[in-house]
Formats: structure tokens, sequence, C-alpha cells
């Protein structure tokens, strides 16, 4: 019965080929670390994004009037509604720790290299479009640190020469963040970023199931066919569409190893993350503002306007900049040099384990600086802050910089032929 | 190079004083199961606040179905104005009025405990003090210069700064110890105290009227997630045995 159905489906689309071709015969390093759950985990904040949104948007009222007051009424009224407000909005901020995570394990293994560069660029597109996508859902509640928030964040188009007083007039639609605002944000955060986003993130595993999984070691998995006897070979069936260039090693597929394997990370993940819902929604102000809980007020300016932590980076260097054009320049520049890493990166030596040491200080500086910017970036611009975010930022480039000149002639360590472990 | 960094992280904790409270706060101790204090903190939230403060986005009957008070009863001593029970917790003043009042619209306060923090309107409600400057005649030292008028007066009856001559350096000096009540009032000091407490667990309880509800799911969910992550461990650990 189930066979038949099976092949009735299969004569008519390829349900079984796409599952070989992706889970069940996909070829994936054996050697993936703590590190590689990241994507996984990803991609289950996403589905856990989009389903408690759609039950959110059963309630919501996208108005000036409705919206702060409807978000009062899924805490208050709707059943359960505090759960799906809680487990979006912390989402909202897991979403950015793994994705911020899942980047830095791509920046230590090397991961954009060769042949990987149109993944990652996939990557960093899925990035600027979660950024998007998290500023105009931070609108939504309509409360003083939404509006205040995107006050600040559309002014900076402002800064654009010629065109930016229009420019921010058309974002808007108003002279001022209002009702006109908030419909177009909502119908941008619930349907036209989200289909952006799982089509990205479709390409983004299309791309890595067509080059193959990098690893710990950044060492190819793909021999050149012939090249490996046979009793060297894994003991796994995977799919001819990569045994039929290559000789695959070190592999093991991913359904039903890695499957398991992330079903025990996904468990752990879900106790941080429950932690937080159940107990700790506010995250100190980190992940729901306090002033956020009171309606957004366009006469009442907040003493501080911070924008929520997964900003504070990127805030900080457009801050650390006096002029606004510059800043607003250096700050979407800061993006731009991660997407071009694989340019900026001439090494043929993917992994970190390989690499030398002037590359593992220089990342540790990035690191270093990326979280410092993002702490300053919560803090008021005193001149001290604004000193510090100075010299960080200067850091934070110094790294690409750097980078670029050295990479070309590292003497990296041996690379071994196989995986290691 | 390495002193420098040194010097540079020695200096970021420096950076987190720019901003905070200006009078310290002290410690409120709200119990969420006590739920007698919470009555008594909605008695006299209904009695002395509501007439000015809103609670808009709370209905009575699921204030009166946490709190453990029958609906009747409620209905009888919490609600004066008529509504339903179903009703959400409004009042009638007129933004207008208000305005002409107190130079404000005074705020709804069903969130207040979220966006100030219980510590804050606990250590505010019982920082009023007689100053003859302001409107009302009083003032307010973690609220500077508010439009409220000290409305629980006829409760603790009229505070004022009081000072301590000290001997500092030798010096005879006038020492700000503190607020300290006239003894005009209805209540004791440490009866105030504990009213003040009911109430701003009370305002806690409406700021997040689910919070015991969800810390109570919150240990049910850790404990599925212990069994399921123990189940996927061995179950991952029974699959990866082909592999060695």
């Amino acid at each position: 019965m189930a066979n038949k159905f099976v092949q009735w489906m299969d004569e008519r689309i390829p349900m079984t080929k796409t599952w070989n071709i992706h889970l069940a015969q996909y070829p994936a390093p054996k050697n993936f670390n703590f590190w590689y759950l990241f994507g996984v985990l990803a991609t289950l904040v996403l589905v856990n994004q989009i389903l408690t949104g759609i039950w959110l948007t059963m309630n919501y009222v996208p108005s000036a009037d409705g919206a702060f007051a409807s978000v009062e009424f899924i805490m208050r009224d709707v059943e359960y509604g505090w759960l799906l407000r809680y487990m979006h909005s912390t989402g909202a901020s897991a979403f950015f720790v793994v994705v911020y995570l899942h980047m830095f394990r791509g920046m230590m293994y090397g991961s954009y290299q060769k042949p990987r560069e149109l993944l990652w660029l996939f990557g960093m597109f899925i990035f600027l479009v979660l950024m998007a996508e998290a500023f105009m859902g931070y609108l939504l509640p309509w409360g003083q640190m939404s509006y205040w928030g995107a006050q600040v964040i559309i002014s900076l188009f402002g800064a654009i020469p010629v065109i930016g007083d229009d420019l921010t007039l058309w974002i808007r639609g108003d002279y001022v963040i209002s009702g006109a605002t908030l419909n177009r944000f909502f119908a941008l955060h619930v349907i036209a970023l989200p289909l952006v986003l799982v089509i990205l993130v479709f390409l983004h595993i299309i791309a890595l199931h067509e080059v193959g999984s990098n690893n710990p070691d950044g060492v190819s998995i793909k021999k050149p066919k012939g090249s490996v006897p046979d009793e060297e070979k894994p003991k796994f069936k995977f799919h001819e569409r990569f045994t039929k260039k290559y000789d695959i090693v070190d592999a093991i597929p991913f359904f039903p190893y890695y499957i398991v394997k992330d079903l025990f990370g996904i468990g752990v993940f879900l106790f941080f993350f429950c932690y937080v819902i159940f107990f700790n929604p506010e995250m100190g102000g980190f992940f729901l503002e306090p002033p956020n809980f009171q309606p957004a007020d366009p006469l009442k300016t907040p003493e501080h306007i911070a924008p929520v932590w997964y900003f504070t980076p990127f805030y900080a260097i457009l801050r650390a900049v006096p002029d606004k054009l510059f800043g607003v320049i250096l700050m979407f520049a800061a993006i731009v040099m991660l997407a071009l890493l694989p340019w900026i990166d001439r090494g043929k030596v993917r992994s970190i384990r390989y690499r030398t040491v002037l590359h593992k200080l220089n990342l540790i500086n990035f690191v270093i600086s990326f979280v410092v910017l993002g702490y300053l970036g919560t803090q008021p611009a005193t001149a001290l802050a604004t000193l510090f975010a100075q010299i960080f930022t200067f850091l934070y480039f110094a790294f690409f910089v750097f980078l670029f000149f050295y990479s070309r002639r590292e003497k990296t360590k041996p690379v071994p032929e196989r995986l290691t472990s | 190079m390495k002193n420098l960094l040194i010097a540079l992280i020695t200096l970021i904790p420096s950076l987190s004083f720019a901003a905070g409270p200006t009078v310290p706060l002290d410690e409120a101790d709200v119990d969420l199961h006590d739920k007698a204090s919470l009555q008594r903190g909605a008695q006299l939230y209904m009695n002395y606040c509501l007439g000015c403060h809103s609670l808009e986005y709370a209905r009575y009957n699921r204030m009166f179905n946490d709190l453990e008070i029958p609906e009747e009863l409620g209905q009888k001593h919490l609600q004066f104005t008529g509504e339903k029970p179903g009703d959400l917790i409004t009042n009638n003043m007129s933004a207008d009025s208000a305005g002409n009042w107190f130079g404000t619209t005074p705020p709804d306060l069903t969130n207040v405990a979220r966006v100030r923090g219980e510590d804050w309107i606990y250590t505010y409600l019982r920082s009023f003090y007689k100053d003859d400057s302001r409107p009302f005649g009083v003032n307010n030292t973690v609220f500077p210069n508010v439009g409220m008028p000290h409305v629980l007066e006829e409760l603790q009856g009229m505070p004022a700064k009081t000072y301590e001559e000290r001997r500092i350096d030798g010096e005879m000096k006038e020492v700000y110890v503190g607020i300290k009540s006239d003894g005009t009032g209805r209540m004791t000091e440490s009866e105030y105290d504990q009213a003040m407490l009911d109430l701003t667990a009370f305002l806690v309880y409406m700021g997040e009227p689910m919070l015991l509800e969800q810390k109570r799911m919150g240990w049910f969910v850790f404990g599925f997630l212990l069994v399921f992550s123990i189940l996927a461990w061995l179950l991952k650990k029974e699959f990866w045995r082909d592999l060695k």
C-alpha cells in the first residue's frame, strides 16, 4: 500500500529522489562539530517565526489606534496569546543569535572560500532580509521604542544627498512615522519579506547541496574519480549525483545520522529558548525593551533610544562617525565587507586549524570588536563611549584589511589529505 | 599594546554608569502567590487610583478570577460605575479635563510595572513630601515635580523631608535622612509600607497577569525537554554505533 503510493508519487514528482539527494543519500562530512548545529537551528527558528506569526496575525490590528491595544489583547485575552507572542519575540532574538554563530562558523572554517562564494552571498542576503524583517516587525507593537527606533533608523536614509528627504517620505508614507508607515511595514513583515526569506533559504540550501558541505578541517571530501581504493570508501550509498564525478570519502548520510544528532542539539537549544520564553521574556530589557510597554507617543521622545541588541554593533559604528552620511556609509560597509569575504580572503587554506597564529588573533580581534561595538550600541553616546566606538570600529575594519594583505602569502600549516577525526 | 588593551578593558564598566535612577530604590518584596496582598492592593487601587489612572487593557472578571475574588463581591466592592464584569477597567476622565487639572493626562497603569519596575513603584509611592512651591503642595523624590497630588495623604499623613544635625569633619551639618510623616494619617508607617507593597504587588500582577501560569508551564516544558533530550541522545548513540 505504502509502496504503491510512493511509486504513484514518484511517477509524477521526484519525491524519493529529492529525499535521497538532500537527506538519505547526501554525503555529509563525518566530523561536523558543535558549530554545525546553527544552520538547523536557524531553520527551526524560521519555522517558529512563521507559525507563531500566522497566529499572532489573527488577532493583531495593524493600525495606529489599534495596534498597541491588540497586542495587549493577545497577551491578556487570547488563550495562550502570551505564549505565541513570547515565542515570536524570543524567536526574533534567537534568530540573530543562531545566525551570528552560523556566520562565525563560516568565518572560522573558511566556508565562504571557493567554491562556496555564492552560497555565502545567499547567506548574506538572508542576513540583510532578516534585519529588514526584524526592524519592520519591531514597529508593529507600536510601543515607544518601536516608534522612536523606527524614527531614528528611517531618518538615516535622509542623510543620502539629493534624494534623502524624498526617500524617507516615500518609506514612511507620511511626514512622521504614522499609521501609514505601520500598515506598509505590516504588509512587508507578514508577507513580502518572509516570502523572500523562504526563497533565499531555499536557494541557500540548494547551493549548499550543489557544492557540498565544508567541515572543521576545511578539507574536501570529494576526491578525483578512481583515486580512492574501495576499502577506504564509506560503506554508505550516496546518490549518484555526488558519486558520478568524484569518489566521496569520510562522509556519512545526512539522514539519519545528523538528523538524530541535531535532534539532541535542538533539545538543548530549546532549553535556552524556553528559559527565556517562560522565565525571562524581557531578557533584562535586551529582547523586549521596557519603554515598549508604553504606547507610541509622537510628542514624547524617550530619554535614551537604543535599538534591539542585534542591531547595536552596526548602530555603534553609525554613531562613531561625526558625519551622518559617512556614518551611514560605514554602517553599510560593515555588512558589505562581510559579504566580500570570499574575495578579501585570498588564502587557499580554509580552516582556522591550519592557518597562522596571526589569522587566529585577527579573528579574535573581529569577535571582540563586534561584541564591544554591540555593547556600546546599547549605551548612551557619551564622549568616552564614542571614543571606544571609534577605536573598535577601526579594529572591525582592520580585520578585513589585514586579512586581505596577509592571506595571500600566509605561512599555513600542512593540510591533511583526509578528515582528521 | 597589551597594557593599552588592559587599560581599555578596565575602563569599560565605567561607561555603564552613564544612565540610571538618581534616588536609590527600596526593594519591593512582591509575592504574587499572596492573594490577600493582591486583593488589598486591588482595593486600594480601585478606591484611590482608578479615578485618574485607568487599567484599560485589563478586564474586571479576569482580575476577580486571578485574585480569587468571587464575582458578586468584586462587583459590589471593586466596581463603582456600573460596568459589566467583562468590561475593561477604564475611567471616565477626559484628556481635556485632565490637562486642565494636572497639566498632563495621568497615564494608564496597566503596564507600569513593566515600564518602571516594581522597586520604582514601591519607592515612588512612599516618596511624596511636602513642598509648598508645587501646585498640590507636594513633590516626589523619585519623580521630581510630578503633576500628581498626594492622593494617599489620608492614609500616610503629610510627609516631609527630615534632616538631622550631624557632626561631619568637626562641623555640624544638616543631613537629609529621609521622609517622615507628620502622623495625621490613618496608618502607621509600617502599615503604610505594607499597604504600598500590596498596591505594588497588584500592579506587578496587572503588568503580567499570566506570570504564575507562565512559570508553572515553564517547569512542565523543562520536564518534557529533559525527557526529549535524553531520548534524542540515546537515539543518536544507537544510530552512531554503526559508524564505529
